[in-house]
């Protein structure tokens, strides 16, 4: 297998350029074939001095490949060798640029790490909801798209509740990488989707401070250190990192899985709204955790159970946004009336879900009227005012609301666009008013029931007869 | 190869029928039953003839502790409902089928494969594999690359890792899982005729060894059907309650 080089062949496939050569695997692409995607081969270092570990990453990760629904977040598995014989995976090569290119530019600007890791933390709710947990995120294993959307390329330590965990035997050392593993990965759990929020957290610190959370661990003793020490706060190193990244860092980086964000789908919305996220402790914090607070950790870290594995598309849950789509102020009031009743229903059901209320407008032009309510500003505090106006009897605490003024020419696509950014799973919307002479935006909950990614309810007033 | 696995069948023809119309659908072209035919259920005499033709096919055959206790070997692991169903078996079963079970082996090996009701270590014992260590023992026993067995009611899947200690899976039914011939797998196929995991639907396995996958099934059946059918034949209630709700 070493003697491996471009232009040898494996069952059919020509090798090209070695393109990566690492400690597990070598990449080279393919080339002599005509197909629709570009193609690379991924050729285990295996044999004489090679880790055991090799043999079943590659396992691990055929499986997973081979097993996750086609989707832009991974790479299409196209063939792959018998791991007795001929180990190798055939599939697409991603054209993207690496997460690693920005972290080694940071401090990054707020605003591109949100765009960064809302993407990212999309990537892994897709992968959460199979039933994967990646467990080696880290910057050089993630790529962006030219649209936007991140792709995550090595499945080779990920786990998937509906196979055998091949890699859980081996756990003489926490496999994956040591900078960005959650506690819980420290002690050998490998079930947790939460664990890959924290690498994420791990990830947005780089990117907001250009320093690593936790430094390099060299030994097992430095690398526990993580059950009971918290990181220093990103302002106190950065002192312009809003308060709102801070908050959203600090949430990933929990100790305890419980006290993180509950699903990647949460993380993505939060980073998706910045002035919607709600700052607790986390976002003024200016130090690390007294010494009092870290003998109490020290402590607790030693009694530590981990849980047993439930499928982790199942501990998510369905992802708990519901979207109220209003209409612009002067609409009918018993319309409103109506869609509280249904949010209240949904509410009273199920207290995790959250609400964001949304309005989609035409875009008004900067400079367009004279009076004040007439200017861009002055609309948008006016459609704010008439959200919170349609929410307040709700009487839901602050951190379960959001609002958006979305400014759109097309309100249809508009709302669409925000369901599957925000991994919405419900939208609430008005059904066109029987019988009235003109509608306002004519066909655009035809157009939302047609084309959003979750359930779409149309509610209609009943009628005063 | 395409092969089927059943175990603890107990005597539950409906169960087994809606089992063999799966795997035919899927393809199966050879079949084991790992034992425990008998017992509980109400219909052995229909379910030993049905096996019986299988194995004139080719099919392997085991003993089970249930189907021993059928042919007259005291077993003081049996509780009462159990002794109650083998008597009543008894009474049922003529020389033909009697004959049967006497010519069944407790345990088969075929080349890489071993077939045995319960733990390969000591196969006479019904040994419940039910922790790691009874896998462990079983697996270094049996010395073979796949061990299938029955025994125990619930779908389990142990492999040997590198650490030479097994380690246990629980399968999601319907999920073919790559079971390659660099590794020892121990299955238990789970019960046809008497699934006791709170789900009434019948269990069973099957083995694609050209493509190197095993895949755990789940079967719904008319378990109401087999259900009246153990309260007409006046077996005890609590028989028939257990294929109502699976538990």
């Amino acid at each position: 297998m070493n003697s491996l080089g471009p232009g040898s062949e494996i069952d059919g496939f020509r090798l090209g350029e070695m393109i990566h050569a690492g400690s597990m695997a070598s990449i080279y692409r393919l080339t002599g074939r005509d197909g629709p995607l570009p193609l690379i081969i991924k050729i285990p270092r295996l044999g004489g001095g090679e880790r055991a570990v090799n043999v079943i990453a590659f396992e691990v990760c055929r499986m997973v490949l081979g097993a996750l629904a086609q989707g832009p977040h991974h790479p299409t598995l196209v063939a792959f060798g018998d791991v007795e014989t001929t180990p190798y995976l055939v599939m697409e090569h991603v054209e993207g640029v690496r997460l690693n290119d920005w972290v080694q530019r940071a401090p990054v600007a707020p605003e591109e790490i949100a765009r960064l890791g809302a993407a990212l933390a999309l990537a892994l709710h897709d992968l959460h909801r199979q039933d994967v947990v990646h467990l080696d995120l880290k910057p050089t294993n993630v790529l962006y798209r030219a649209s936007g959307e991140a792709v995550l390329i090595d499945f080779g330590l990920a786990h998937h509740s509906h196979f055998p965990d091949l890699l859980a035997e081996e756990l003489r050392f926490p496999v994956g990488n040591w900078v960005y593993m959650a506690p819980e990965q420290v002690l050998g759990v490998r079930c947790d989707p939460r664990s890959d929020i924290y690498a994420l957290g791990g990830i947005l610190y780089e990117l907001a401070t250009g320093r690593l959370p936790f430094g390099s661990p060299r030994s097992l003793g430095q690398l526990r250190q993580r059950l009971y020490r918290d990181p220093v706060p990103p302002r106190a190193l950065v002192a312009s990192t809003p308060a709102w990244l801070q908050e959203i860092i600090l949430n990933c980086l929990e100790i305890d899985a419980r006290n993180r964000y509950a699903s990647a789908a949460e993380l993505a919305f939060d980073l998706a709204n910045p002035t919607e996220v709600a700052l607790s402790e986390h976002a003024s914090r200016n130090r690390r955790a007294a010494w009092r607070t870290l003998v109490r950790r020290w402590l607790a870290a030693r009694r530590f159970e981990p849980a047993p594995c439930p499928p982790p598309s199942t501990r998510i849950g369905p992802a708990p946004i519901v979207l109220v789509a209003l209409g612009p102020a002067q609409s009918d009031e018993s319309l409103f009336e109506a869609l509280r009743d249904a949010a209240q229903r949904l509410i009273a059901a199920d207290d995790r879900y959250r609400i964001a209320c949304v309005t989609a407008v035409p875009p008004a032009a900067a400079l367009s009227g004279e009076r004040y309510e007439d200017t861009a500003t002055g609309r948008h505090i006016k459609h704010l005012v008439n959200l919170r106006r349609w929410a307040k009897p709700l009487q839901l605490p602050e951190e379960r609301l959001t609002y958006h003024v979305l400014e759109s020419e097309k309100p249809a696509a508009a709302l669409i666009d925000y369901a599957k950014m925000n991994d919405v799973d419900q939208i609430l919307m008005g059904a066109p008013r029987s019988g009235a002479p003109v509608r306002l935006f004519p066909g655009v909950s035809a157009q939302v029931m047609a084309e959003a990614p979750c359930s779409v309810t149309v509610v209609r007033p009943r009628s005063e007869s | 190869m395409k092969l089927a696995l059943f175990a603890d069948i107990h005597s539950n023809l409906e169960a087994i029928t809606a089992c063999l119309a799966h795997d035919q659908a899927l393809g199966a072209d050879r079949y084991a039953f790992l034992g425990d035919l008998v017992g509980y259920g109400a219909d052995p005499v229909a379910v030993l003839d049905l096996i019986e033709q299988h194995a004139a096919n080719g099919a392997v055959v085991v003993l089970g502790n249930h189907d021993a206790a059928a042919l007259g070997h005291p077993d003081d692991t049996l509780n009462s409902n159990a002794r109650t169903a083998i008597a009543w078996t008894q009474a049922q079963i003529g020389a033909k089928q009697r004959a049967f079970l006497t010519g069944l082996p407790l345990i088969v090996r075929d080349e890489n494969i071993l077939f045995v009701h319960a733990s390969a270590a000591a196969p006479e014992q019904w040994i419940y594999v039910t922790s790691l260590t009874e896998a462990e023992e079983s697996i270094r026993a049996g010395n073979a690359g796949y061990i299938f067995s029955g025994h125990v009611h619930e779908q389990k899947l142990y492999y040997m890792g590198a650490s030479g200690r097994p380690m246990p899976f629980r399968p999601v039914p319907g999920t073919p899982i790559p079971t390659g011939k660099h590794r020892r797998w121990l299955a238990i196929v789970g019960s046809a005729g008497q699934p006791r995991d709170r789900s009434n639907k019948a269990c069973y396995a099957l083995a694609d060894f050209e493509r190197g996958r095993l895949t755990f099934f789940r079967v719904p059946y008319d378990h109401e059907f087999a259900a009246q059918k153990v309260r007409s034949a006046g077996l005890p209630d609590r028989l028939a309650r257990r294929l109502e709700r699976g538990a």
